[in-house]
């Protein structure tokens, strides 16, 4: 980055010469610095998956949840700062309820992300503010099926068959590739989020994690809830068998 | 003599509100309204009934309206009075489902919190002299607990093992009182959907905005369930052999 | 609240609209009263809300044509926001919020008919109150009670385009001769996913019916 420590850097209200709004990078980089987090869109429904880095092996298991619901059948799921995430959860939330009130019917999901990244915006114009060091991952089943979004620090958005953000978003975008998304159920869906969540982890930086897994589907009666503990379980079994696999096979490579 | 009066042509007639010294009237009158309510506890939890009717004045005007509605996973209401407040209690209530499943921390809506909020919204909106010309009947099983209460357009609540609203208060109460009154854990629904079909048979009989199409609904350990619209059985057999009015 | 203010301008009106399979038939007389005078005899009370949706007022004129105005504004910045046109059932529920909210200020009786892409062919009833009532068919204004009874002896779920025309020209013509606030001619507009046909019966061409 050629224009770092030469002043154009410090605010949000500033472009480099080469036309860029580091602060709005930086926020990016809060993003990557995060446990990473992942949707998947499949034809009956949609997976989110994080993988929550603990800090303390004193926090209550299944405390301080990353996957929170914003409207009956809209689940955001996020990476990088839990404080900003949260208050563009309860943005979210007031979005969807304004949007019911006038409109009488569920916000549709492509609505939704276009007024979340319209907000996150905003914050990226006036150099009294920082930008939302957040990316938002958003699952939603609306009248037209099954939709998933992301809204970056800058306020872009896109729609989705699968994506990633945080810490180990290489990896899981590879993993994500190969998936044949479209033929998937979200039963497969769970075990294959969980299994890419226990890929990306890196075990020799982060020790302790929690995996966190919701959907939004038919099974669900499209609304958004955590996966049933039963079937989160049978997701990590697979993801640990799935890993103890490619271990083995790593081990014969070296051989 | 007369203060001499000038009819001003009422395009230049001073506004109503300036007439009575600056005061708003906000009361109103229901316009599209359903009849009664009825309601019991028995054994297995609460039954509730009332007909699909949506009148307009003593025109049958709407007759397929669903009165009877579910609230969260344990709570059943039934509505009396103007639909139109009625349909935005729904919406109120779809609000307040929306909010409690965001919380997202393993409680669902009790029968309870649902009866206090729905009463501290008529009760707040009467105090605005604005009041939502209902009456509420709210059932559920709370903890395991039998619950059925009443709350009304100015905020009058009371709970009771049975309740009826409307022209409901006074044919099926006394019919309740009878038949449910101290042997709500004994009554079978059996007997219960009997006692039921009694109550609305009568209100057919005799309320002239009642309607021979009803559902019934159920709150029980296993949630709560509304019935298809049904029909009740009635008698006129015995008209026929009345003629004139006597005397 | 259903009182008219003094002076005000009355659209007592028979107005109807009917579902079939793949389309909407909506109708209404054309007479806007004072009192007892005819203000216009050529009124035209099927109102365009969307390209596939329309609207049948009755009640205050003014109300209804402000109500309905401000519900063509939103749907066009729905469809502009969206980039999809707006549902007959949203379009419905916007007037009903605003009959609703205002139901102290207005005398408007309205009813949304139309045709969407999600939900085919609906009918929307929206009286006084500011409630909402999805139906088959509806009917309102104040011919519409003298003709409450043929219309639930004529109608059929299964009715044809055709039989729906036939239908709302007879009921319309029924209720206008019976209702002094109804009169003149009956406008018509059939609402598919082809678009809209407006059609018209002048006051001396109606169905024939026993005039003593």
């Amino acid at each position: 980055m050629t224009s770092i420590g030469t002043g154009y850097d410090l605010s949000v209200s500033t472009y480099s010469p080469d036309g860029r709004i580091f602060q709005v990078e930086y926020a990016q980089k809060a993003v990557d610095n995060s446990g990473t987090a992942i949707g998947l869109r499949v034809k009956d429904g949609v997976v989110l998956a994080v993988e929550k880095i603990k800090h303390s092996r004193l926090l209550v298991p299944e405390s301080n949840r990353r996957i929170m619901t914003a409207a009956k059948h809209v689940g955001i799921v996020s990476a990088g700062w839990m404080s900003d995430t949260r208050h563009l959860v309860k943005r979210a939330r007031e979005e969807s309820r304004n949007y019911h009130d006038t409109y009488k019917r569920d916000v549709p999901a492509k609505i939704l992300a276009e007024r979340m990244g319209m907000y996150k915006q905003v914050y990226t114009l006036y150099s009294a503010v920082r930008p939302f060091g957040v990316g938002t991952i958003m699952a939603s089943y609306d009248a037209d099926g099954p939709q998933l979004y992301m809204v970056e620090p800058s306020g872009q958005y896109f729609g989705y068959h699968g994506c990633a953000a945080g810490k180990g978003k290489q990896v899981a975008k590879t993993e994500i590739e190969k998936l044949k998304l479209s033929e998937m159920t979200v039963r497969e869906a769970i075990k294959e989020a969980a299994r890419i969540i226990y890929s990306a982890h890196d075990e020799t930086k982060d020790k302790l994690f929690e995996l966190e897994l919701s959907w939004v589907c038919e099974e669900s009666g499209r609304k958004h809830q955590r996966v049933p503990k039963e079937l989160i379980e049978e997701a990590i079994q697979y993801a640990e068998r799935a890993l103890d696999e490619d271990d083995d096979e790593m081990d014969d490579d070296e051989e | 003599m007369d203060a001499i009066k000038i009819q001003l042509p009422h395009t230049v007639q001073p506004r109503a509100e300036n007439a009575n010294d600056g005061a708003v009237s906000r009361t109103m009158q229901p316009i599209v309204t359903g009849t009664s309510v009825v309601a019991f506890k028995y054994k297995d939890g609460i039954m509730m009934a009332a007909d699909t009717l949506a009148s307009y004045g003593s025109l049958a005007r709407f007759r397929s309206e669903k009165r009877l509605m579910a609230v969260g996973d344990n709570t059943l209401v039934g509505v009396s009075g103007d639909l139109s407040d009625f349909q935005y209690m729904q919406h109120v209530l779809e609000d307040l489902e929306t909010r409690e499943l965001c919380m997202d921390d393993d409680q669902t809506l009790g029968t309870k919190s649902v009866y206090k909020y729905i009463s501290n919204i008529m009760y707040n909106r009467r105090t605005k002299v604005d009041p939502l010309w209902n009456s509420y009947v709210v059932a559920g099983l709370d903890h395991d607990e039998k619950f059925l209460g009443f709350v009304d357009l100015y905020g009058t609540r009371y709970q009771s093992p049975t309740i009826a609203t409307g022209f409901g208060a006074h044919l099926a109460q006394p019919i309740l009182r009878k038949r449910v009154e101290g042997r709500e854990d004994e009554i079978e629904e059996e007997e219960a959907l009997a006692i039921l079909d009694d109550c609305m048979r009568v209100l057919f009989y005799r309320d002239a905005r009642s309607f021979n199409k009803l559902r019934r609904a159920k709150v029980t350990a296993q949630g709560v369930e509304i019935s298809e619209p049904y029909s009740l059985e009635t008698n006129w057999d015995f008209a026929e052999s009345i003629v004139g009015y006597g005397g | 609240m259903s009182a008219l203010k003094p002076g005000e301008v009355n659209l007592g009106t028979t107005i109807m609209a009917v579902q079939f399979d793949g389309g909407v038939v909506v109708g209404a007389d054309s007479r806007t009263t004072t009192g007892a005078y005819i203000a216009n005899r050529v009124t035209d009370k099927l109102t365009k809300i969307h390209d596939r949706i329309y609207c049948c007022r009755s009640g205050s004129a003014a109300d209804t044509q402000a109500v309905a105005d401000i519900v063509q504004y939103h749907m066009q910045m729905y469809t502009a926001q969206h980039g999809e046109a707006p549902t007959v059932k949203v379009a419905a529920s916007l007037f009903q919020e605003i009959c609703y909210q205002n139901k102290n200020n207005l005398s408007a009786g309205i009813i949304v008919a139309g045709w969407d892409e999600r939900d085919g062919a609906s009918v929307y009833n929206i009286p006084l109150g500011g409630s909402l009532h999805r139906e088959p068919f509806a009917i309102g204004g104040s011919g519409s009670t003298y003709i409450y009874g043929y219309c639930d002896k004529v109608f059929r779920p299964d009715l044809s385009r055709d039989e729906c025309i036939e239908f709302v020209k007879n009921s319309v013509s029924l209720a206008m001769t019976r209702d002094g606030s109804s009169g003149g001619v009956v406008r018509l507009a059939v609402i598919t996913k082809d678009g809209v046909e407006r059609q018209f019966v002048p006051g001396d061409q109606l169905p024939e019916q026993y005039v003593g």
